[in-house]
C-alpha cells in the first residue's frame, strides 16, 4: 500500500505551479477573462510544450495538473479537451487515429457537445442523444451548455449514431452569459454539419462511461485547487488584517471556520486520489465497476462541496473586501459553483452512491 | 509515467491480513452486540490471547518485545479486528500512550521493568493528565509531588481516567516546581495504582456506565526513580504521549466507523415500526451516502498520513484532522441510527433495538468531541500548526 505521488508527478506539479504563477498569475486572470477573446490563445502552445497534452500522462498525472490549473483558474479549454473529449478521440481508429497526435501537438482543442434542451444535463444523458446523423455523415440537432465552446477547434458530439467529430467552423456557436467567465458555456447547433466517426453506437456507452469517470475525477481535482487557493487567501487575510489590536486569525470564531474548510478539502483530496487510482486500476481489470463509480461520485461531490465551502468561508473571513468585484475571490467562488453544478450535483451523486451501498 | 500510488496490499501485507483473518475466524465468535462497559475478565483473557498470537506491539521495535513491522501492519490489524467486530486490547492506554513514552524517555531499567508485562496484557495502564481545574489546559495541572528523601509524595486529584478501576499503573503528570513557569514546573511519574493513598472513584456518565474514573492521591509515596525524564521535563514527556495517542488512534477510529456504517446500512434495510423501510427514504439515503463518503475520506486520509510517515518519518499535516472529523461523523451516525427507530428509539438497554446498541452509541459519542483533545483544541492546533494562523491566546 502506498498513497503518494511519484517523483515524476511531484516534478510535474512543481513545474505546473511555477509556469502558472509566472505566466498567468491570478491577478492577470480577471483582465484576461473580462477582455477579448477571453483567454490567452498563446498558452495552448505552451501547454503542449510542457507536455500536458502528451499521451503518456495518465489520470493521476492529470489530477496533478488540474489541481494547479484550478488553483490558477487558467482560462483555457484544457478541461474540455482532456477531461471531456479525449477518450472519444483516443477511441478513434483507422484513418482517424492521427487525431490524438494532433491534440498532443497542440493543434486540436476540443469540447464535448452532449446536453440538449429540455433533457437532463448530466453526462449520462449523452447516451440517449437525439442529435441525428444522416447516411452522408451530416449532423443535425441542437446541443446546449457546451463548456468553452468558443475556444475550441472541434466538438465531440453525442449523437444517436455514436460519437462524431465536427469542426467548430461547421457549427453555429451561441455564447451564453456564464457566471464563471473563465469557463463559459455556449449552445452549439449543427445544421447538416459534416462529421468524422469516432465511436459507433455499440461502443458509445462504454466510452461515455469512461468520459464521465474522467470528468468527475478531474472536476474534483480542479475543485481541490480552487479550494486550496481560497484557503490561502483566507489565511493570508486573517494573518495580516488587525481588528481590536490583533490579527483576526487569532480569534477562534475566524480561525475555526477556516479549519473546517481545510478539513473538508483534505478529506476530499484523499477521496479524489483514491478515485483516480481506482479508475486507472479498473482499466487494468483490478476494480469492480460499482466501486469505481461510487469512488468517482464521492470524489466529485466532496471536492466540489469543499471548494464551495472554502470560497464561502474565505469571502466571510475577508469581510467587505472579499465581497467586491475587484477581489479575486468571487472568480474562485464562481468556478466552485460551476463545478458543483457540472455532471450532477452532490445530491445526485449521493443518490448514486446509495444505489451501490444500500 | 510511473504509477507510484497503489492501494493494494503488498504480498507480505496480504499474507499477514489473511493470517490474521484466519486467526480471528477461529478465535472470535461474535457475541451479541452489547452496550456498556467492557467485561474486564473477558477482555483480559482476550488481550493475552492476542499477545500470544503475536498481534500486540506489531510496530514496536523488536528489542522491546514488538515485531518491528511497519505501521502499515498496525493499520491492517485495526481494519481486520474491526471488520470481525472483535474487541481491542484492554491495555490500550499502555500500548498507545505509556509504552511509546517509556520507549522514548525511559531508562534501560524502566524499559525492562515495564514493557514486557505491558505487552503481555499482564499490567494495565491508565492516564492521569486531566484534573478538575485543568482539562484542555494540561500545563495548569496542580497535583503536587514533593521530594521527601528518595520518594516523591503525591497529593491531588485526576479525572476522566479510563481503565483506572482495573489499572495497575498510571502515567501521571504532576507539579514538582510551583515557582517555575507553568510548562516548566511539571514532571512525569509512573505510579503504582495499588500503592497506599491511591483511591479510584468511578464517574457515572450520561450512558449510565462508569467508564471513566476520578483518582485521588493522598500522600502517595512514589520511588524517586519512577520518573520519565528529569524533574521539569513533564510537559515535553506528556507531548510525546499525546503525539502517540493521536498518531495511532486514527486507524482504529476509521475501522470502527466502517463497522458503524455497515451496521447502519443493515438497520436501514429493516422495516421501521411504522412499516416503512428507511433505506427507501431519499433523505435517509442521502444521509447514509454522505457518511459513506466521509468514511472513505477518513480511511484514505489515514493512508495518506501513513504514506507520508513511511516516506518522511513524520505524519503529514493531513493527519491533524482525523480525530476531529471522526468524532463528528460518529455522532451523526448514532443520531441517524436512532432516528430510524420511531418512538421505539426512546427505549434503552435490552428493551431497545439491537439491545440498545445505538442508544448507547448515540449517548457515548457525545464524549468523542471532548475526550483525547476537545474539538476546540484540535481546531486550534490545526489553525496554528498546520495553517500558520496567529495564536489564539
Amino acid at each position: 500500500m502506498d498513497f503518494a505521488f511519484s517523483a515524476e508527478q511531484e516534478l510535474l506539479r512543481g513545474s505546473a505551479r511555477e509556469f502558472l504563477a509566472d505566466q498567468y498569475p491570478l491577478e492577470r486572470i480577471a483582465e484576461i477573462v473580462d477582455g477579448d477573446p477571453g483567454w490567452p490563445p498563446q498558452c495552448w502552445k505552451q501547454l503542449a510544450d510542457l507536455g500536458w497534452l502528451d499521451t503518456e500522462l495518465d489520470l493521476l498525472d492529470h489530477v496533478v495538473v488540474f489541481e494547479e490549473t484550478g488553483y490558477g483558474l487558467l482560462p483555457a479549454p484544457l478541461f474540455s479537451t482532456l477531461a471531456l473529449a479525449l477518450p472519444a478521440v483516443e477511441h478513434a481508429s483507422g484513418e482517424f487515429a492521427g487525431l490524438r497526435a494532433e491534440v498532443t501537438a497542440g493543434g486540436l482543442r476540443l469540447s464535448l457537445a452532449w446536453a440538449q434542451a429540455g433533457r437532463p444535463h448530466g453526462l449520462r444523458a449523452a447516451a440517449s442523444s437525439t442529435v441525428s446523423v444522416d447516411g452522408g455523415g451530416a449532423v443535425r440537432g441542437q446541443t446546449v451548455l457546451v463548456p468553452d465552446a468558443t475556444l475550441v477547434d472541434a466538438f465531440v458530439v453525442a449523437t444517436a449514431a455514436g460519437l462524431r467529430l465536427v469542426r467548430a467552423a461547421d457549427a453555429t456557436v451561441l455564447p451564453r452569459d456564464t457566471a464563471d467567465r473563465s469557463r463559459r458555456l455556449a449552445d452549439v447547433t449543427f445544421d447538416g454539419a459534416p462529421s468524422t466517426p469516432l465511436v459507433d453506437t455499440a461502443g458509445a456507452p462504454a466510452v461515455l462511461a469512461a468520459i464521465e469517470r474522467r470528468a468527475l475525477v478531474l472536476a474534483a481535482a480542479e475543485a481541490l485547487g480552487v479550494a486550496r487557493r481560497a484557503i490561502e487567501i483566507a489565511v493570508e487575510h486573517a494573518s495580516t488584517r488587525e481588528q481590536f489590536g490583533r490579527p483576526i486569525g487569532g480569534y477562534q470564531a475566524v480561525s475555526h471556520q477556516i479549519v473546517d474548510a481545510y478539513a473538508a478539502v483534505e478529506l476530499a483530496r484523499s477521496v479524489t486520489y483514491w478515485a483516480a487510482w481506482t479508475v486507472t486500476d479498473a482499466a487494468d481489470g483490478g476494480q469492480p465497476a460499482g466501486q469505481v463509480d461510487a469512488a468517482c461520485s464521492a470524489a466529485k461531490s466532496s471536492a466540489a462541496e469543499a471548494a464551495v465551502l472554502a470560497c464561502e468561508r474565505a469571502i466571510q473571513v475577508c469581510g467587505g473586501v472579499g465581497f467586491t468585484w475587484e477581489h479575486v475571490l468571487h472568480r474562485l467562488y464562481k468556478r466552485a459553483l460551476w463545478l458543483e453544478l457540472f455532471a450532477g450535483h452532490g445530491r445526485e451523486h449521493r443518490a448514486r452512491i446509495a444505489e451501490i451501498v444500500l | 509515467m510511473l504509477k507510484a500510488m497503489d492501494f493494494r496490499d503488498s504480498p507480505e501485507e496480504a499474507a499477514f491480513r489473511a493470517e490474521l483473518r484466519g486467526w480471528l475466524r477461529e478465535n472470535w465468535t461474535e457475541r451479541q452486540l452489547r452496550a456498556g462497559r467492557p467485561d474486564v475478565d473477558f477482555h483480559r483473557d482476550w488481550s493475552r490471547r492476542l499477545h500470544k498470537a503475536g498481534y500486540v506491539g506489531l510496530s514496536w521495535p523488536a528489542e522491546y518485545g514488538g515485531r518491528g513491522l511497519s505501521p502499515t501492519y498496525q493499520a491492517i490489524y485495526y481494519e481486520e479486528t474491526a471488520r470481525a467486530g472483535a474487541p481491542g486490547h484492554l491495555g490500550v492506554i499502555g500500548l498507545n500512550m505509556a509504552g511509546p513514552t517509556i520507549i522514548a524517555w525511559g531508562t534501560g531499567e524502566q524499559k525492562a521493568r515495564f514493557l514486557p508485562p505491558l505487552l503481555a496484557g499482564e499490567e494495565i495502564w491508565c492516564q492521569g493528565f486531566s484534573e478538575p481545574g485543568s482539562g484542555s489546559d494540561l500545563a495548569g495541572a496542580r497535583t503536587r509531588a514533593v521530594l521527601d528523601g528518595d520518594h516523591w509524595v503525591v497529593n491531588g486529584q485526576k479525572v476522566w481516567s479510563s481503565y483506572a478501576q482495573v489499572a495497575d499503573w498510571c502515567i501521571l503528570v504532576v507539579r514538582t516546581d510551583p515557582d517555575a513557569p507553568k510548562h516548566q514546573g511539571l514532571s512525569y511519574l509512573l505510579v503504582d495504582m495499588h500503592a497506599p493513598g491511591v483511591q479510584v472513584r468511578p464517574l457515572r456518565q450520561i450512558t449510565g456506565d462508569p467508564e471513566f474514573n476520578e483518582i485521588f492521591f493522598t500522600d502517595v509515596r512514589v520511588p524517586a526513580g519512577s520518573i520519565l525524564g528529569q524533574p521539569g521535563d513533564g510537559w515535553r514527556v506528556a507531548m510525546t504521549t499525546l503525539l502517540h495517542e493521536r498518531g495511532t488512534l486514527s486507524f482504529g477510529l476509521a475501522a470502527a466507523l466502517q463497522r458503524q456504517v455497515d451496521l447502519l446500512v443493515e438497520l436501514a434495510g429493516r422495516p421501521a415500526p411504522d412499516g416503512t423501510v428507511p433505506a427507501r427514504d431519499p433523505l435517509v439515503r442521502d444521509a447514509i451516502a454522505r457518511e459513506w463518503v466521509e468514511l472513505q475520506a477518513l480511511r484514505f486520509t489515514n493512508y495518506r498520513m501513513l504514506s507520508t510517515l513511511l516516506r518522511t518519518g513524520t505524519p503529514g499535516p493531513e493527519g491533524s484532522i482525523a480525530k476531529l472529523v471522526w468524532s463528528e461523523a460518529n455522532q451523526r451516525l448514532g443520531k441517524l441510527a436512532v432516528s430510524l427507530q420511531g418512538l421505539a428509539g426512546a427505549l434503552a438497554g435490552e428493551d431497545a433495538t439491537s439491545g440498545g446498541y445505538w442508544q448507547y452509541h448515540q449517548l457515548r459519542s457525545r464524549g468523542n468531541t471532548i475526550e483525547a483533545g476537545t474539538s476546540e483544541i484540535l481546531r486550534n492546533i490545526t489553525a496554528e500548526r498546520v495553517l500558520g494562523l496567529p495564536r489564539s491566546r
